[in-house]
């Protein structure tokens, strides 16, 4: 595929045919054994997070809506490329998130509750990333996370943490950004540092096509993937809405950093099929006809018809349907179920340690809102 | 006769209009201004602040730029060495941190390194403050990083006139301005007298006495001034007459505004969203306090955010300084033990 006239090619690995046929193209020959890796439970459970996640996000976008949350950041179309390369981390892995892969939280064990609990406007992430699968918060300040990442990747090395030749304790790190994002100094500040130290990581961009309003040729006249073979790493193009090229090219690339070889780039060709998030309208700037040329190539609805053409029982398909009603009507329950916290927490964790200042700020405050109370008894 | 061709021409226009129709008519007077940002061009911007402008100007004129603040403002200082009079967008406060570099350590200084040579007139503007709900890196106030940067000018605007005029007095000046716009006060609407002549305006530099009064002298800008003012007339209730002062220019101050203000009150209030620490607020109380304390009745009184990272925006009202807070701070440096608070100290 051409990029534009200068005629920029990269091939583009894919496994699964939008039909839902099973056909590896030339340029995916070399990860069909890591898809071999997978059972059929796992195809189902691809099928599942993705099924699950698109309702979930439903519910949340529903919840906004409803004045429930303050925003909300969809990932529809995008499920493909999220699930199957957060299959291929092992628990020893790190993640470091832009701020639209909730699957790959959830997936790592961290409760979407926690998600809704930031869009509500509770917190600014909260979670612990040591107790949720290592999966580090949400960056907003675009490619800010790349350099974090490649950072916590320079550390495994220092600790001989990685390369160690056992692939049950090396550690990996992998990395989510998007297309908008990889114009950013900190984008190539952090290939140039990981490639510089061969750090252990991958750089999953997704391409979903747009930057808010701003289309991605607008950020590189290049495929993406070419970048990282500029900046001296390997790097795949893949089908984005192929969960089983999501999966093969990252299970390959994590195996080959926690090996000792090196990171790489992978660029994910998807489409945020939604707005930007709930705050955007997309009719502003794109083409209807664009958006169905992407809803045909839908990520579910391949799967879908690959494990049909397997014989997949109708019941598993129903139970599906059921586990992501459950989720999403659970979620929204607990969501709406969070209180605020004490207004007096803006103060804590400001520093390490107690502050002067801020305990006198504090302390004003406190008898400041005290005094309402006396003046109304 | 088009609008920009009429002498004058008086519209209600919101906040958010009143700055397109600045840009819109700088982009007519000047065929060296150009508009860089993200998302500005087909979109408009998130606020919609430069709608329709590259439809009227063309894409060379309204730039949808790739997504890097310090490419913006680097290609900006490039521009300019070659003429041209960049007006760039920061999508939001939190975001110009990436340009921080090209603004402090270039743009701020080029005319100084050049003996005078080169001119660095870019306007950035930037979409500040809080009270919008919204998510981190949305809500902050910045402003205090680059009034302390010798050869910027700050400013930041509070209502639609100054907004539109002071949009193309920004674009006008031969030094680069940060152009501070309060994002909540964005669809604040008022008449705006669409001139003809910047020269017949008050200067950008300029502070405004908004509400006169005797008893307390008021600062306040941007997002703020319009809280300042109703804090003002619910003083007055309390028989207190408070002069609120509409700072418009951060950087330089107008301190001969503030000083004939305080002169005769006696008493200086500073209300502005940002932390004290190392702000605004403080550098204006301590230069005030060195002007004229002979004439202080009570030390100036500063009512600011808390010295903490902009909190999770569900929390954010504890955190900005309203209207009692205001006022609490107004009673402060009258000395009065007031009905909310006999303390001392104060934010
Ligand atoms: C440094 C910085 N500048 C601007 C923004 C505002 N902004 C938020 S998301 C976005 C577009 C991001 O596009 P992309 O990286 O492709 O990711 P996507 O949202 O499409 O997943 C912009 C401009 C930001 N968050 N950070």
């Amino acid at each position: 595929m051409a990029a534009n006239s200068n005629d920029f090619s990269v091939p583009t690995v894919q496994l699964l045919a939008p039909d839902g046929t099973f056909a590896p193209n030339e340029a995916a020959e070399e990860f069909v054994p890591y898809f071999e890796r997978l059972t059929d439970a796992d195809h189902e459970r691809f099928y599942r997070e993705m099924v699950v996640i698109r309702r979930f996000d439903r519910e949340a976008a529903n919840l906004q809506r409803q004045g429930q949350l303050a925003l909300w950041v969809p990932s529809h179309g995008q499920e493909a490329a999220q699930v199957g390369s957060a299959f291929a981390t092992r628990p020893q892995d790190h993640i470091f998130p832009s701020y639209r892969e909730h699957v790959v939280g959830k997936m790592r064990g961290l409760d979407v509750v926690d998600v809704l609990r930031m869009l509500k406007g509770l917190t600014l992430g909260g979670w612990v990333p040591e107790e949720n699968g290592n999966f580090h918060l949400y960056t907003l300040v675009l490619a800010s996370q790349t350099l974090h990442a490649t950072g916590y990747a320079m550390g495994m090395q220092f600790d001989g943490a990685t390369a160690t030749g056992d692939p049950e304790r090396d550690e990996a790190v992998i990395v989510y950004f998007g297309d908008g994002a990889s114009s950013q100094g900190d984008a190539s500040e952090a290939l140039v540092f990981a490639a510089s130290y061969q750090t252990p990581q991958v750089f999953f961009l997704q391409n979903n096509g747009w930057a808010i309003s701003v289309p991605a040729s607008r950020q590189s006249r290049t495929p993406f993937a070419l970048r990282g073979h500029g900046f001296g790493m390997r790097s795949n193009r893949i089908d984005g809405n192929d969960v089983f090229a999501s999966y093969a090219v990252t299970a390959k690339h994590l195996d080959d950093a926690r090996a000792g070889r090196g990171p790489a780039l992978i660029e994910a060709m998807t489409y945020r099929v939604g707005a930007h998030t709930t705050a955007d309208d997309p009719t502003k700037y794109r083409l209807d006809a664009d958006l169905a040329d992407w809803v045909a190539k839908d990520p579910i609805v391949r799967l879908k018809a690959y494990l049909e053409n397997r014989g997949v029982a109708q019941s598993f398909l129903d139970d599906v349907e059921q586990e992501a009603a459950d989720f999403a009507s659970d979620a929204r329950k607990r969501a709406l179920e969070v209180v605020a916290p004490d207004q007096d927490v803006i103060f804590d964790n400001v520093y390490a340690e107690a502050n002067a200042t801020l305990v006198e700020e504090r302390a004003w405050f406190e008898a400041y809102e005290a005094s309402f109370e006396e003046a109304q008894s | 006769m088009t609008m920009l061709d009429a002498p004058v021409d008086t519209q209600t226009l919101t906040l958010a209009n009143a700055i397109n129709a600045g840009l819109r008519r700088a982009l007519h007077d000047d065929d060296k201004v150009v508009l860089l940002g993200e998302d500005i061009g087909t979109l408009g911007g998130v606020y919609r602040v430069t709608d329709g402008l590259q439809r009227e100007f063309g894409a060379r004129r309204v730039v949808d730029t790739p997504l890097a603040e310090a490419g913006i403002l680097g290609t900006a200082v490039g521009l300019a060495y070659r003429g041209y009079r960049p007006v760039c967008e920061i999508q939001f406060d939190g975001f110009i941190y990436p340009a921080f570099d090209q603004i402090v350590a270039q743009v701020a200084k080029l005319h100084y390194r050049t003996q005078g040579a080169v001119r660095m007139p870019i306007t950035i503007r930037v979409p500040f403050g809080g009270g919008i709900g919204a998510a981190e890196h949305h809500s902050e106030s910045p402003e205090a990083y680059f009034t302390h940067t010798s050869g910027l000018r700050v400013v930041a605007v509070s209502n639609p006139q100054d907004a539109y005029t002071m949009i193309r007095q920004a674009i006008a000046s031969d030094d680069p301005v940060l152009y501070f716009e309060p994002k909540r006060r964005y669809h604040q609407k008022a008449p705006v007298e669409l001139d003809g002549s910047l020269s017949l305006t008050e200067p950008m530099g300029s502070a405004r006495v908004v509400v006169p009064g005797d008893d307390v002298t008021l600062l306040a800008y941007g997002p703020l001034v319009q809280t300042a003012t109703d804090a003002a007339r619910a003083a007055t209730a309390d028989g207190i007459s408070v002069e609120v002062i509409d700072l418009r220019s951060l950087a330089p101050v107008d301190y001969a505004t503030i000083e004939a203000s305080v002169r005769r009150t006696g008493r200086l209030v500073i209300a502005h969203e940002a932390g004290s620490q190392g702000g605004v607020g403080g550098e204006i109380a301590a230069s005030v306090t060195e002007r004229c304390f002979s004439y202080l009745e009570h030390a100036p009184v500063r009512v600011t955010g808390f010295d903490v990272p902009y909190p999770p925006s569900r929390l954010e009202v504890h955190h900005l300084p309203g209207l009692d807070r205001i006022l609490d701070g107004v009673d402060r440096a009258l000395g009065r033990s007031n009905s909310l608070s006999e303390l001392e100290a104060g934010w």
